[in-house]
């Protein structure tokens, strides 16, 4: 949709407050306790997605370490099995949901005309609550007989009669994250439905608002679903329930299936604020509107829906009927029907654009190769005869990599190096970044792509030691572990220049950006429009 | 860690020696470099490798046409190069042609699928069932139809994967009783467990079956060579997942009869008094293979989840006989499982013994396999008698 936006309340009207802080440091600490802003909500997110993900990053590299070389070396298995666990935890529900709930807080207002959320007080609760309950869940490593090991996936009848006494706080932490997301998704569908500018028609809305608006509907759906399994699990755990206990008349697969059918499409909401993210950065710099913004806009819903019909593909060798089999691979094979439109609709984009490759681009053009690599995977996985061998293996563990880190993980910084100068004001360093990209991009496959051959090979998923045959590639998979995660440092070097040092910008930061933050000075005024764009 | 960083030097060279000559022939060792599935020796895997390798080309079409043109715009459509932008943004027959090409793709890979998959579910008119159990962490394998029955543990060596010796080959991969198997046979397995959920897999067979408590699940395999496959449990099951791997040994039909002849006489085991020295070591042994990945090597277990022995009441406690206990019958419901059939009366005197003066447990005390046999007839309890039954409940 090529349609021309316009800022009629041009720049002299601003009579800006600002952010109402007080001396001192009871003054800050209330500015950003208290603060119901969208920026500065959508900030504390972003930091704490930073934080997080350097701190699951580092366990990571623990693992890796362990896994450098076969036989008991740095971490004990239960360490290990634990660490497993964390960084599952964290990296789904302390990075990539955070951040893009910052990123949709930053820039849904702004790219719909609207000056802040639709219930910033709901807003400042959402985020505040975070902090606690990942206080409460990181808490567990230090508990007698140690935190949850069974796997972020919490597959009963381990993690409820077998599991240690921490994971009722895991549980805890669970419920109170369930919450955060379900207020925060209230929120943003509250802010789109209703504060958009005259003018602004659902068809005529931003990608990254389309998939936000479709994310926060699947987060409604199923984080309800998530803490119900966890409640049946604490119920079991401690009330004399059965509902995961065969010896009771319950059944094990049970909790799968219920698990499954929040976490497939959980797997959604990582990827389609994604698609949003790449879908503004690539028409911009390929100065060329979208190609085929409705059929984007049909795709999206599309997967979204096909998302509640997949899930037994996470369960194949469960036991479940032929017929069960059959009907789940072939749902899970047609989601790549709409995946597929995405991809063809960027590289048509791209396709005759007047392409330039800033650090921007260059995350989203990387996000499409490899993401599609993912993709292509995810097809052999949906194989039932074929998943068989591939299940529970490192097969496994390259394909969800290579969606969340190339994938996710580098559209986040894509968006973050696309946006940074409307939020900071001021450039960041290209050359950083173009360090920062290539280190990560050539890191980021000596670390996955590996990872294949070894699930192939027959090397399951979840262990701290293996056989010797599987030696040659876990070196080099650690080797790319760690160029990779201390790449990320440039990333955070960045930051720092930019907000200290970086040259001040103008309002359009992108030659080709044509979404409506790029009328609004850079930084935006604190309330973001006090008077609602004329949209053209 | 120079010396370390030569020998990655060694295997990255190896390694692209490797890639350039191929695939070493599946020979006994295995292959240090292997990239792609087994092709196996089951109907089954091999089918599964064929659909395997005609995804993988598919995937292999498309990435070609869709990266080809994005390389292709990537080169020529730039700014620098002065390239102007085009304006189209809309093609609804463009957007139909790739919703249906695709589709028709899907298509082609879903119908062998679903051929093969067929031909998986179904175990009937099997000549052998083999019941396997999993337990934490270890296989049970029981011939149905032969009436034996045995556990299969991991037979690596505690000091080998504490770095305190040199590795075998088959490190991680190897077990006291392989799971033995007669060739061209339909052998059907049904796979369940005894505490968490496992899964029995065995690449070369095909077969991956998750063992899930309570519930009983089948497959099939039919081995068309003679030989040794390897497999590991492939869903997490607690701290030594890592370490139950499975070993098949494919033999002939008489010899795999020779061996079903054999299990089925045992020796009697004779009671005979052992040295604290004899007693210590084999309990060393079977503890660390056994009982360490909960107690730790040094007994101070991970508490409250899996309680010490180092000072514990009942290993330097009294009456022994309750130590010996909970050998044989274990905790319901924890990680600690009953004994009593996994361990011989020897194999449980030792542990016991050992557990009683490790770890400055100084007891001084030696048991001796008579008093396991003991304390095995005294666990012995007869059945509940159902004397009276009436509507409503037994009395």
């Amino acid at each position: 949709m090529n349609h021309t936006l316009a800022h009629k309340s041009a720049h002299d009207d601003h009579h800006d407050h600002g952010p109402h802080q007080y001396k001192g440091i009871i003054g800050f600490i209330k500015r950003w306790v208290f603060t119901t802003n969208h920026k500065d909500i959508g900030t504390l997110y972003l930091l704490l997605a930073l934080f997080s993900f350097f701190l699951a990053g580092a366990m990571a590299l623990l693992i890796r370490v362990e896994l450098f070389q076969p036989g008991h070396r740095l971490v004990d298995p239960n360490l290990f099995n634990q660490l497993t666990t964390m960084h599952g935890f964290l990296m789904l529900f302390g990075v990539v949901m955070p951040a893009f709930t910052g990123m949709a807080n930053w820039q849904i207002p702004m790219m719909i005309g609207a000056p802040d959320m639709a219930l910033p007080r709901l807003n400042n609760w959402s985020f505040w609550i975070l902090p606690f309950a990942f206080g409460l869940l990181l808490s567990t490593m230090f508990h007698d007989g140690g935190g949850p090991n069974f796997g972020w996936t919490m597959y009963a009848p381990l993690s409820t009669r077998y599991a240690p006494p921490s994971t009722d706080f895991m549980i805890f932490a669970i419920h109170m994250l369930g919450i955060s997301s379900i207020m925060g998704s209230i929120n943003i569908i509250a802010t789109i439905l209703n504060l958009r500018a005259p003018g602004m028609t659902m068809m005529k809305m931003p990608m990254f608002v389309w998939t936000w608006l479709v994310t926060a509907f699947l987060l409604l759906v199923i984080m309800p679903v998530l803490a119900g399994t966890v409640t049946m699990m604490l119920t079991d755990r401690h009330f004399g329930t059965s509902f995961f206990e065969a010896a009771g008349g319950g059944d094990p697969v049970l909790f799968q299936h219920l698990f499954w059918f929040f976490g497939h499409p959980e797997v959604y909401v990582l990827i389609l604020p994604a698609f949003g993210v790449i879908s503004e950065v690539i028409p911009t710099f390929s100065r060329k509107p979208l190609f085929g913004y409705h059929f984007m806009v049909y795709a999206t819903i599309c997967i979204a829906l096909l998302s509640f019909i997949v899930w037994v593909h996470h369960m194949f060798t469960t036991g479940v009927p032929l017929g069960a089999e059959l009907f789940f691979m072939y749902t899970t094979m047609l989601i790549s029907v709409p995946t597929g439109v995405k991809v063809f609709n960027w590289v048509s984009t791209m396709f005759r654009g007047a392409m330039t490759f800033e650090t921007p681009m260059l995350f989203a053009v990387a996000f499409v190769f490899l993401f599609t690599i993912g993709g292509f995977t995810g097809i052999m996985l949906a194989l039932v005869p074929a998943d068989f061998q591939y299940q529970d293996t490192y097969f496994v563990v390259g394909h969800f990599h290579y969606v969340l880190v190339p994938g996710v993980v580098f559209a986040l910084f894509s968006g973050a190096y696309y946006w940074l100068p409307k939020w900071t004001g001021h450039m960041y360093n290209e050359t950083m970044g173009r360090w920062h990209f290539w280190l990560s991009v050539i890191s980021v496959n000596i670390t996955f792509f590996p990872m294949h051959f070894l699930g192939l090979a027959g090397m399951p998923r979840r262990i701290p030691d293996y056989a010797l045959q599987f030696t040659n590639f876990n070196v080099v998979v650690t080797v790319g572990a760690f160029i990779f995660g201390f790449s990320q440092l440039l990333f955070l070097g960045n930051l720092i220049y930019t907000i200290r040092k970086g040259k001040k910008v103008d309002a359009q930061v992108w030659e080709g950006a044509t979404t409506l933050e790029w009328t609004l000075s850079s930084p935006p005024p604190y309330h973001s429009f006090t008077t609602p764009p004329t949209i053209l | 860690m120079l010396k370390r960083f030569n020998t990655v030097k060694q295997w990255l060279l190896s390694g692209l020696m490797a890639m350039l000559v191929g695939p070493v022939s599946a020979g006994t060792a295995p292959d240090q470099w292997q990239m792609n599935m087994y092709k196996g020796v089951t109907p089954v895997s091999q089918d599964i490798y064929w659909l395997h390798m005609v995804a993988i080309w598919v995937c292999a079409a498309i990435g070609l046409v869709v990266f080809g043109i994005m390389i292709y715009s990537l080169i020529y459509h730039r700014k620098s190069k002065g390239y102007k932008p085009a304006s189209f943004h809309d093609n609804t027959r463009l957007e139909i042609i790739w919703s249906i090409i695709p589709f028709v793709i899907l298509i082609g890979l879903a119908v062998p699928a679903t051929h093969i998959l067929a031909r998986m579910e179904d175990s009937s008119e099997a000549d052998i069932t083999i019941k396997i159990v999993g337990h934490q962490w270890k296989w049970q394998y029981e011939y149905l139809d032969q009436g034996i029955s045995y556990f299969s543990n991991l037979s690596t060596p505690y000091a080998q994967i504490h770095n305190q010796q040199e590795k075998n080959a088959w490190y991680l991969l190897e077990v006291d009783k392989p799971l033995v198997l007669p060739i061209h046979k339909k052998i059907r397995f049904l796979v369940t467990s005894n505490d968490v959920i496992h899964s029995w897999w065995v690449p070369e067979l095909g077969i991956k079956r998750d063992a899930i408590p309570g519930f009983m699940h089948e497959t099939w395999a039919r081995i068309e060579q003679a030989g040794t496959y390897r497999g590991q449990c492939a869903e997490l099951c607690g701290v030594n997942h890592a370490f139950m791997p499975i070993v098949v040994e494919a033999v002939s039909d008489k010899a795999f009869k020779q061996w079903v002849a054999a299990q089925s006489n045992p020796t009697p085991e004779e009671p005979k008094i052992m040295t604290r020295n004899a007693l210590m070591t084999l309990g060393k042994q079977k503890y660390e293979m056994l009982c360490s990945a909960c107690h730790q090597a040094d007994g101070t277990g991970i508490p409250p989840l899996y309680p010490a022995l180092k000072g514990s009441s009942v290993a330097v406690g009294h009456p022994i006989s309750r130590h010996i206990d909970l050998i044989l019958d274990g905790v319901p419901g924890t990680a600690m499982q009953a004994y009593r059939e996994q361990l011989t009366n020897e194999e449980i005197a030792a542990i016991v013994t050992y557990e009683r003066n490790a770890w400055g447990n100084n007891t001084d005390e030696d048991i001796q396999p008579n008093d396991v046999a003991q304390a095995r007839k005294e666990l012995e309890r007869p059945a509940i008698r159902v004397k009276q039954a009436h509507a409503g409940g037994l009395q």
